[in-house]
């Protein structure tokens, strides 16, 4: 059994790293709207991308 | 999204000439064959032919493949949007981004599907400069970014128009932000206590497992119940600072939050699962702990979401109104500014169709003022030069010249509004049944702690002190403190879906139980409109009358539209408007006619009379021989009889609160079924604001308000419940705590019968968790709790108040017989 003393702080570095994960995601606006991409999703085409990189989000 | 905001664009169709079996291009809607586009495509307007073209040239044809409802037709309003680029514009919905680029949220009309938003985000194809352009469908909210350098916010808001998605500013842009932020810290927090949680608990599994079994192994116990420690300390001191806040928060000011016993019972459940843990004996409370932070989260932020969609609507209806005047400068052209830049001495054109921008005087012109939002007055008034206009009444008939001679802060309108403030502010909060309870609660459970501590200290001084705080962690009061704001969350939600806005759930108490109701009329009782009520003449004069009426935007013009909507009527030419008469022209080679009995008669009209009955009397001549009669009057809305009946017979003492002519209330009073005493007439803004106030110092019952005026915004604010109804102006949707989106006061009724259903839920809520919490405080008493019974008991009890809550029924259907 003594394996688990070395698997659990393993496993809790696995959930750090989901944790962190998430909270790069809220912080960037991913949850912000949750209806627009579903529908964004269908169309074929792309818009062209901003020709300067957008370092900025909307909300921070 | 509610009805009610997405329903502005559709009141703007209106109906259009000789229909014809092929449609426009664009819209669909009957296109009149005309000689310009013989050879393509046929459109209903100018609007959509020029929508079509643009997408045409810009190659974005693509759009009618992905719609899936016809388009809006597009109506050229002619704007040029110059004031989206005055500096006070600026300042206030503007941002510049740190690489010079701009930015903006615009409210934009017309979107419904997924080809509006495929078309929207297209606008950097279409316009050079735009760099980026992101729609919320469900806000109907665009965020675009811009190349100051290439192009302006005119020209983009110009180019949305013209795609017919109307924009305006987004009035909530400022709190928008802050909002923002505080979603997702909230969320963030869920995010970590829920990690934390199901990793304690696994842990706990394990732990229960051995305690179930043989026991295990003393150093693995030991082992786990530190990482549970640590994981604990990490949710307490991250997610779990919110409740230590709140409690912090509550002692300071000297009341009795429900943050109170969570902060306590969390603290002493850690408290003594640290000390146990140290010591190495005794139950740990960590998996209790850490569940409990995360479902008091998930139950705060569901609150929080169903407050921000209802706060979201509002402010979306509020960037409708208009926050743009057209300015003459001295080379007599013309300029729009943004509201804020209006200063006294400068000269504004007022259209007809107009919201009056500022208070004045006017110069030029001949038109009629309807200041029903601002007075509650029913029939509009007549203005030529030197007659005093107000801002916030609208322009009915022609243009008007005015000169401002007070802007902004300092009309009346806005001192108006400035009181509405000042009467939202006095006013006592209602204390919320599960608040109320709290304070109880906490001193119920910290007595009976005592109590076991003093029953155990005789037999056994370290067991009394563990059933002491056993007592306290069983009893934290997680289900209490989720009963309302779940039950409330899932009222206004629902509310929501029927149109009927809830901000804040405290309404809902003070609707639940009947008090005293106070309706005001015009607008509310009745249409605020003139409606035609009568009509004496042959069917075929109604053609030519509508010919003459179409495009005019009087209220009589308006009332035969409303009246007629799908009759075709033939062109008319040589139309002259004579404001505060009537109109006339010549139709199909015949002149015609349509004005008040007086006018008729001085322009030589034979058989000219008034109709018998009450209303504003209009007169239809055909080659000046009178030929058909009509009168109008601000009629009662269709259900306002039943439902101010059915208001009385849930309890609700009824009564009329005008600022029309004291006849008219009295007359509509009978009507409606108010006594005589009830109804009271001729109330200036500041009257209707004491009378609230009086009664809610004289009655110890709810007082409700409901009305539609800017004259109603500060007894609306001031009232314990403050209703604004459907078509009402900005104040008092600003300061109601609930918008009816639906017109009528059916939805009055709904909002009654719900908040009663929703109070019932929360009673059970409470009752649930209180019985709960007893069986925890006896098991506690006996010794018995075990940490395994602590850890099932509080989730249950949670889960309980969580299910009654979904399932109970609010606003899930309407009220018997109350349905249209």
């Amino acid at each position: 059994m003594s394996v688990i003393y070395l698997v659990l702080p393993l496993a809790l570095l696995v959930v750090g790293a989901a944790v962190a994960a998430f909270a790069w995601a809220a912080r960037r606006g991913q949850f912000d709207d949750l209806d627009t991409p579903a529908l964004r999703v269908l169309h074929e085409d792309h818009i062209p991308p901003r020709s300067k990189r957008s370092g900025t989000d909307a909300g921070d | 999204m509610p009805a009610a905001v997405t329903e502005a664009p559709h009141r703007q169709r209106e109906t259009l000439g000789s229909a014809s079996r092929t449609g426009c291009a664009h819209c669909g809607l009957p296109a009149a064959p005309r000689s310009r586009h013989e050879a393509g495509p046929l459109f209903c307007c100018d609007g959509c032919a020029t929508a079509f073209s643009v997408l045409q040239e810009a190659g974005l044809t693509q759009y009618y493949e992905l719609r899936e409802r016809r388009p809006v037709a597009v109506r050229l309003n002619g704007r040029r949007y110059d004031e989206f680029a005055h500096p006070a514009f600026e300042s206030q919905y503007v941002q510049t981004q740190p690489d010079g680029a701009r930015h903006v949220e615009l409210f934009i009309e017309g979107v419904h599907c997924a080809a509006c938003v495929w078309l929207v985000e297209r606008l950097p194809l279409l316009l050079p400069g735009v760099l980026r352009a992101e729609l919320q469908v469900s806000r109907s909210l665009a965020t675009v970014e811009w190349d100051p350098a290439r192009t302006d916010l005119p020209a983009i808001a110009r180019a949305l128009s013209t795609l017919g998605y109307p924009p305006h500013p987004f009035r909530g842009v400022k709190r928008e932000a802050i909002r923002r932020a505080a979603d997702r810290a909230a969320l963030l927090r869920i995010g970590v206590a829920g990690a934390i949680a199901v990793n304690v608990m696994l842990a706990a599994l394990a732990m229960y497992s051995g305690w179930l079994h043989d026991g295990m192994e003393r150093s693995l116990e030991r082992y786990f119940r530190w990482i549970s420690l640590v994981l604990s300390l990490a949710t307490l001191a991250g997610p779990g600072r919110v409740f230590f806040a709140g409690a912090w928060a509550a002692v300071r000011a000297r009341t009795l939050h429900l943050d109170l016993p969570i902060a306590l019972a969390l603290g002493a459940a850690f408290a003594r699962g640290s000390i146990n843990t140290i010591v190495d004996r005794g139950p740990v409370y960590f998996d209790a702990v850490a569940l409990l932070v995360f479902l008091l989260l998930i139950g705060r932020y569901l609150q929080q979401r169903g407050q921000r969609l209802t706060a979201d609507a509002s402010e979306l209806l509020a960037s409708l109104t208009p926050n743009a005047a057209l300015v003459r400068q001295p080379d007599d052209s013309t300029r729009e500014l943004p509201l804020s830049a209006l200063l006294p001495g400068m000269i504004v054109v007022v259209r007809p169709g107009d919201t009056v921008p500022a208070d004045g005087v006017v110069l030029e012109g001949d038109s009629s003022i309807d200041s029903a939002l601002l007075t509650g007055e029913s029939r509009p008034q007549r203005a030529m030069a030197g007659t005093p206009v107000f801002a916030g009444t609208i322009n009915v008939a022609g243009t008007l010249i005015v000169r401002v001679d007070r802007a902004g802060e300092a009309t009346r309108v806005a001192e108006i509004l400035h009181r509405v403030e000042e009467s939202a502010n006095r006013r006592a909060p209602i204390v919320i049944l599960a608040n109320r309870m709290a304070g109880y609660f906490v001193a119920i459970v910290l007595l009976l702690a005592l109590v076991t501590l003093g029953i155990w200290w005789s037999h056994d001084p370290a067991g009394a002190v563990d059933h002491a705080i056993a007592l306290l962690i069983v009893t934290c009061p997680c289900a209490l403190a989720m009963a309302t704001p779940l039950a409330v969350t899932v009222a206004v939600g629902r509310a929501a879906r029927r149109g009927i806005l809830v901000r804040g759930g405290d309404v809902i108490e003070a609707l639940a139980t009947p008090g005293t109701l106070l309706l005001d009329k015009t607008g509310t009782l009745t249409h605020g409109k003139l409606t035609l009520i009568q009509w004496e003449g042959p069917e075929w004069v109604k053609p030519f009358v509508l010919a003459l009426e179409r495009d005019a935007r009087h209220p009589v013009a308006a009332a035969f539209q409303a009246a007629w909507p799908d009759m075709t009527a033939p062109n008319a030419v040589d139309v002259c408007h004579v404001p505060g008469a009537g109109v006339v022209g010549s139709v199909a080679g015949r002149a015609v006619l349509v004005g008040s009995p007086a006018f008729a008669a001085s322009r030589g009209v034979e058989g000219v009379r008034s109709p018998a009955d009450a209303g504003t009397p209009v007169v239809v001549a055909i080659d000046g021989v009178a030929t058909a009669f009509a009168g109008f009057a601000d009629t009662l809305r269709g259900d306002s009889a039943a439902s101010v009946q059915r208001l009385r017979a849930e309890g609700w003492c009824v009564r009329i609160l005008s600022g029309d002519d004291r006849a008219v209330v009295e007359r509509v009073a009978r009507t409606v079924g108010v006594a005589r005493d009830d109804a009271i007439g001729g109330a200036s803004p500041e009257a209707k604001l004491h009378e609230v106030e009086r009664l809610r110092i004289a009655a110890r019952e709810p007082v409700v308000m409901v009305g539609d005026g800017v004259n109603d915004a500060a007894a609306i604010a001031a009232a314990s419940a403050g209703i604004a109804v459907h078509g009402g102006a900005e104040a008092s949707l600003a300061s109601a705590d609930v918008y009816l989106g639906r017109p009528g006061l059916t939805p009055l009724l709904e909002l009654t019968e719900g908040a009663r259903r929703t109070m019932r839920i929360i009673r059970r809520n409470i009752a649930f968790s209180l019985t709960y919490n007893a069986l925890g405080v006896f098991l506690a008493m006996a010794g018995l709790i075990n940490p395994l019974i602590a850890a099932i008991l509080m989730p249950v009890s949670s889960i309980t108040v969580l299910l009654a809550s979904w399932y109970g029924r609010s606003f899930e259907r309407a009220p018997a017989g109350a349905r249209q």
